[in-house]
C-alpha cells in the first residue's frame, strides 16, 4: 500500500512537471497548430523571471519582509514576461508563417537560439528593461481610447507610447542594475533559485516523505489546468478560441477577430510556458539551456495525448510520469521479487534512468503505430485539414 | 585587370591584418631576443564555455607571469611567449580541426587544451599522426597513455580511490553501503567500474548504480532507488556533471537524503566554482576529493589564488582544473629550457622527471606522461569552500588502472622504447 502510494505520488510529481511544461504547448500547438520550438526558451525566460524576482525581494528593503512569498509573485511576473515575449514573437514572426509548418519550425528554432544567446550576452537588468518596454509598448494601444489612435495624430500617439515605454524600460534597467549588482553583468553561468525556507524539506505522512517543492509544483499545475479549462469552456474569449480552432473562415465570417484570437491564444500559451519556468526553476538550476531539456518531452506529451485535446495532454503526462517511476525506479522488482528470472533480468535491465527513457519512447512509438492521432484524437472538421 | 589587382591588394592587406590580430598575445615591454607562439584550445562558446574559459584565463595568467619574469630562455636567447587562442566551440570535431590548424598553419610547438574526454579522444589521432604535443589539464578516467599527450589532471587512483577508501573507512558513514550516481558518459561509467572493484576489495557492498542521461534533470526515480537501496543512510558516490548536480542536490535535500539523516555524498566533479553555483546550503557536510583546493594554507596556494583574483576580478575563485592548467604551462617552460630547443621530441624527453613547486605542493612528471600529485579529501563548508580533512603523500599516477578489470597488471612508460604505451608489469 505504502509502495503504491509512493509510486503514485512520484509518478504524479514527474507527470505534473511534464504537464505544466506541455500545457502552453498544448494550446499553441494543439489549438493553433503552430510548431513552436521556442516554447522551451519561453520557459527559460519564466525561470529567469523567478530568479530576478527572488533577487529583488532579497535586495530591496521594503520587500524583504515578504521574501517568503516571492514565488507566488514570480508566477505572475513569469506569466507576463513570457506572454509578452510570446506575443512579440507571434506579431513579428509566426503571424507571417501560418499554414507553413516547416518554415514555422525553422523560424522558431532560430528564435530559440536568439533567446538563448540573449540571456548569455545581455545583462539581466537590461534584459528585464527590454521586456518591460515591450510590455508597455505592446499593451498601451489597448488602454488608450480608439479615437485617439485614428489618423496622423494616432500615429504620433502610437510613437509616443513606444517612446515612453522605451524610457521606462531604460529606467528599470538602470534601476535594477544599480540595486542588484549581480544583474548588471552579462553571464553565461547557470544561476540558482533558492526556495524560501517554508518550501524546503518534506512532509512525513504514513512513512513517506513528500517533498514540499513537488507538492507546490503539483498545486501550480492543478491551478493552471483548472484556470485554462475554465477560460476555454466558460468565457467568451475561450469560446471564440474554440470556434477559430474548429473553423477559422466561418468564425471570421461571423465577426470574430481571428487576429485578436491568435494573439490571445499565443499569449496565453506562452504565458503558461513562463509559469512552467517557475516550476522548473525550483527543481534544478536556471541557465540558457534549461528549456531545451524539456521541449522534446512537451511535444511527446501533446502528440501522445492527441493534438488539440487538453484531457489527452493531462492523461498522457501522468501516464508518462507513472511509467517513468515504475520502470526507472525498478518498482516492479520491489513489488514482485519472486518473478521468473528471465523477466526479472529484463526488467532489471531497463530499471535505470537512461534505459527507462528508451523503453518509454519505444512504447510511445508502438502506441502511435496503432493510434497515430494519439489517445484522444480531435473529432470533427479541423481547420487546416 | 586593374580592378582585380586592387581587390587582390586589399585582400592581402586584410589577411595580413587578420594574421596580426590573431597573434594577439600580451604586450609586456621587456627586452626579448625573439618570440615563440603557443596554442590555447578550449571551448569559448557552447555548453562547456563556462568551465573552459576559466582555463584560458589561467593559462594566459601563467604565460604573462613567465613573460614578466623574462620569458623562456633557450640557448642563451630569451623568448617572449605569445599565444593564439582557438575556440573548440564545445564541439568535438572542431577540436580536431582547430588542432590541425594550430599545428600546420600556425606551427605552434605546443597546444594547451581540452576539457571533456570526448574532446581529447577527438584530438588524439591528430597529435599522434602529426607527432605534435597536447597538454591536457583535467582529472579524467585514465585508461589512455599517448606519447603525444601530457596529462596534468588526476587519474582515478589520484582521486576516486583515496576518496572511496576514506568514505568506507573513516567517514561518518564508514562501513556503510554504496550507491553510485553519475551522468551517462564515459567518465562516470569508467570511474564507477573502478569504484565497484575497490569496494569489493575493501569488503563493502555497492547496492545500486544509476546514470542520468546528459541534459536530463528529472532525478525523482534515482531518489526513490536510493531510498529503497539505502533505507538508513549510507555512502553516495556522485559523478554527475554540471547543472545536473543542482537538480540532484536540491531534490535529495527535500527528500531527506542529508548528512543529518546519515547520507553522505562524495563528489568527483564539484569544485569551488560549482559549489558557488549550486549553493553551499545544499552541499554543506558532503565531501569532495581533489589535488588542489583553494583553502590549502601554503604561501604557493595563497599566491596563486591572489594573483588570479588580481588579474581577473576579486569575485573569481580558483579550483583544481585551473591549478592543473597553471602547472602545465610552467612544466612546458622548464622542459623547453632543459631541452634547449622547442623541438617536440627533445622537449618530450626533457619533460619526464621535471619537478615543479605547484600551488598544491611539489609535483613531478612521471614516465607515463602523468603527474605525481597529492590527494586531498575535503568537507564542504557553509562558506562555499572545502575544510581539508585528509592529505595523502605524493601519489604516483596509474595511466592503466590497477582495479579496472581490463587494465589490471598493465602500465605505461615512454622513457623505455621496449615498454611504451601499454606493457605487462
Amino acid at each position: 500500500m505504502q509502495l503504491i502510494l509512493e509510486s503514485l505520488f512520484n509518478g504524479v510529481a514527474i507527470g505534473s512537471v511534464l504537464l505544466v511544461a506541455a500545457l502552453g504547448l498544448a494550446i499553441v500547438f494543439g489549438l493553433m497548430g503552430v510548431i513552436n520550438l521556442a516554447h522551451g526558451e519561453l520557459m527559460m525566460l519564466g525561470a529567469y523571471a523567478t530568479y530576478i524576482t527572488q533577487l529583488i525581494f532579497k535586495q530591496v528593503s521594503f520587500l524583504k519582509p515578504f521574501y517568503d512569498s516571492y514565488v507566488i509573485v514570480a508566477i505572475g511576473i513569469a506569466f507576463l514576461v513570457s506572454g509578452t515575449v510570446g506575443i512579440l514573437l507571434e506579431r513579428t514572426v509566426i503571424r507571417r508563417l501560418y499554414g507553413s509548418p516547416l518554415e514555422t519550425l525553422l523560424a522558431t528554432w532560430g528564435v530559440s537560439l536568439i533567446l538563448q544567446q540573449f540571456v548569455r550576452s545581455v545583462p539581466l537588468a537590461y534584459g528585464s528593461g527590454l521586456v518591460i518596454a515591450l510590455f508597455f509598448g505592446l499593451f498601451a494601444p489597448l488602454v488608450v481610447s480608439d479615437e485617439l489612435l485614428q489618423g496622423a495624430k494616432g500615429k504620433l500617439i502610437r510613437a509616443s507610447t513606444w517612446g515612453i515605454s522605451a524610457l521606462l524600460g531604460v529606467a528599470t534597467g538602470g534601476l535594477l542594475s544599480s540595486l542588484v549588482s549581480k544583474l548588471s553583468r552579462a553571464s553565461a553561468r547557470n544561476v540558482d533559485v533558492t526556495a524560501p525556507s517554508w518550501m524546503r524539506g518534506g512532509i512525513d505522512f504514513v512513512g513517506i516523505t513528500f517533498p514540499k517543492t513537488r507538492l507546490l509544483i503539483i498545486l501550480i499545475t492543478l491551478i493552471s489546468v483548472l484556470v485554462v479549462i475554465f477560460f476555454l469552456d466558460k468565457t467568451a474569449w475561450g469560446m471564440r478560441i474554440r470556434a477559430v480552432t474548429q473553423n477559422r473562415p466561418m468564425s471570421d465570417c461571423l465577426g470574430i477577430s481571428t487576429e485578436t484570437v491568435d494573439i490571445i491564444t499565443f499569449g496565453i500559451g506562452s504565458g503558461l510556458a513562463g509559469v512552467a519556468g517557475v516550476a522548473v526553476s525550483l527543481l534544478g538550476s536556471v541557465g540558457p539551456n534549461v528549456g531545451g531539456n524539456y521541449i522534446v518531452g512537451c511535444f511527446m506529451v501533446v502528440v501522445l495525448g492527441g493534438v488539440g485535446n487538453l484531457l489527452g495532454t493531462i492523461l498522457a503526462s501522468f501516464s508518462i510520469g507513472i511509467m517513468t517511476d515504475l520502470i526507472g525506479a525498478g518498482r516492479l522488482l520491489t513489488i514482485w521479487p519472486e518473478m521468473p528470472s528471465p523477466l526479472y533480468s529484463t526488467i532489471d535491465f531497463f530499471a535505470t534512468t537512461s534505459m527507462a527513457r528508451v523503453m518509454i519512447f519505444a512504447l510511445i512509438v508502438i502506441f502511435l503505430q496503432f493510434r497515430p492521432t494519439g489517445m484522444f484524437p480531435q473529432k470533427g472538421r479541423m481547420v487546416e485539414s | 585587370m586593374k580592378l582585380s589587382k586592387r581587390i587582390f591588394a586589399s585582400l592581402a592587406t586584410a589577411s595580413l591584418a587578420v594574421t596580426v590580430t590573431a597573434c594577439g598575445g600580451s604586450d609586456s615591454s621587456g627586452n626579448f631576443d625573439d618570440t615563440v607562439t603557443v596554442g590555447i584550445l578550449h571551448s569559448l562558446s557552447g555548453t562547456m564555455a563556462i568551465s573552459e574559459s576559466t582555463l584560458v584565463d589561467t593559462e594566459k595568467m601563467a604565460i604573462e607571469e613567465i613573460n614578466a619574469a623574462g620569458g623562456v630562455t633557450v640557448d642563451g636567447k630569451s623568448y617572449k611567449i605569445e599565444y593564439i587562442v582557438e575556440d573548440g566551440a564545445s564541439d568535438w570535431p572542431t577540436f580536431a580541426e582547430k588542432s590541425k590548424k594550430l599545428i600546420d598553419q600556425d606551427g605552434v610547438p605546443v597546444v594547451f587544451g581540452g576539457w571533456t574526454s570526448a574532446s581529447r579522444k577527438a584530438m588524439l589521432p591528430v597529435y599522434e599522426s602529426k607527432d605534435a604535443f597536447l597538454y591536457y589539464p583535467i582529472q579524467y578516467e585514465a585508461q589512455e597513455c599517448s606519447n603525444n599527450i601530457f596529462y596534468t589532471g588526476a587519474t582515478p587512483n589520484q582521486q576516486s580511490e583515496p576518496a572511496t577508501d576514506f568514505m568506507y573507512k573513516r567517514s561518518p558513514a564508514a562501513g556503510g553501503d554504496f550507491f553510485l550516481v553519475g551522468s551517462d558518459y564515459v567518465f562516470p561509467r569508467t570511474s564507477n567500474t573502478i569504484t565497484k572493484a575497490q569496494v569489493k576489495q575493501l569488503g563493502g557492498k555497492v547496492v545500486g548504480e544509476d546514470y542520468l542521461p546528459l541534459g536530463n534533470t528529472e532525478v525523482a526515480p534515482i531518489i526513490s532507488k536510493i531510498k529503497v537501496a539505502l533505507p538508513d543512510g549510507g555512502i553516495i558516490i556522485n559523478t554527475l556533471n554540471g547543472d545536473q548536480n543542482v537538480a540532484f542536490f536540491k531534490q535529495i535535500q527535500d527528500a531527506g537524503i542529508t548528512p543529518s539523516n546519515g547520507y553522505y555524498v562524495m563528489n568527483y566533479s564539484i569544485a569551488e566554482e560549482e559549489i558557488s553555483t549550486i549553493g553551499p546550503e545544499f552541499l554543506e557536510g558532503h565531501y569532495g576529493a581533489w589535488n588542489y583546493m583553494m583553502s590549502i594554507d601554503t604561501p604557493a596556494s595563497k599566491k596563486f589564488a591572489k594573483s588570479f583574483k588580481k588579474r581577473w576580478g576579486s569575485d573569481r575563485v580558483v579550483a583544481d582544473p585551473q591549478e592543473s592548467a597553471y602547472n602545465m604551462v610552467y612544466l612546458w617552460k622548464q622542459a623547453v629550457e632543459d631541452a634547449g630547443t622547442f623541438d617536440d621530441n627533445a622537449v618530450r624527453e626533457a619533460l619526464v622527471g621535471q619537478t615543479f613547486d605547484a600551488p598544491q605542493g611539489p609535483v613531478e612528471v612521471m614516465p607515463n606522461h602523468h603527474l605525481s600529485q597529492t590527494v586531498r579529501i575535503g568537507e564542504i563548508n557553509s562558506e562555499g569552500g572545502f575544510t581539508i580533512l585528509e592529505e595523502t603523500g605524493v601519489v604516483e599516477p596509474q595511466a592503466w588502472n590497477q582495479k579496472h578489470p581490463s587494465s589490471k597488471g598493465y602500465a605505461c612508460d615512454w622513457t623505455d622504447p621496449k615498454k611504451g604505451e601499454k606493457y605487462r608489469l
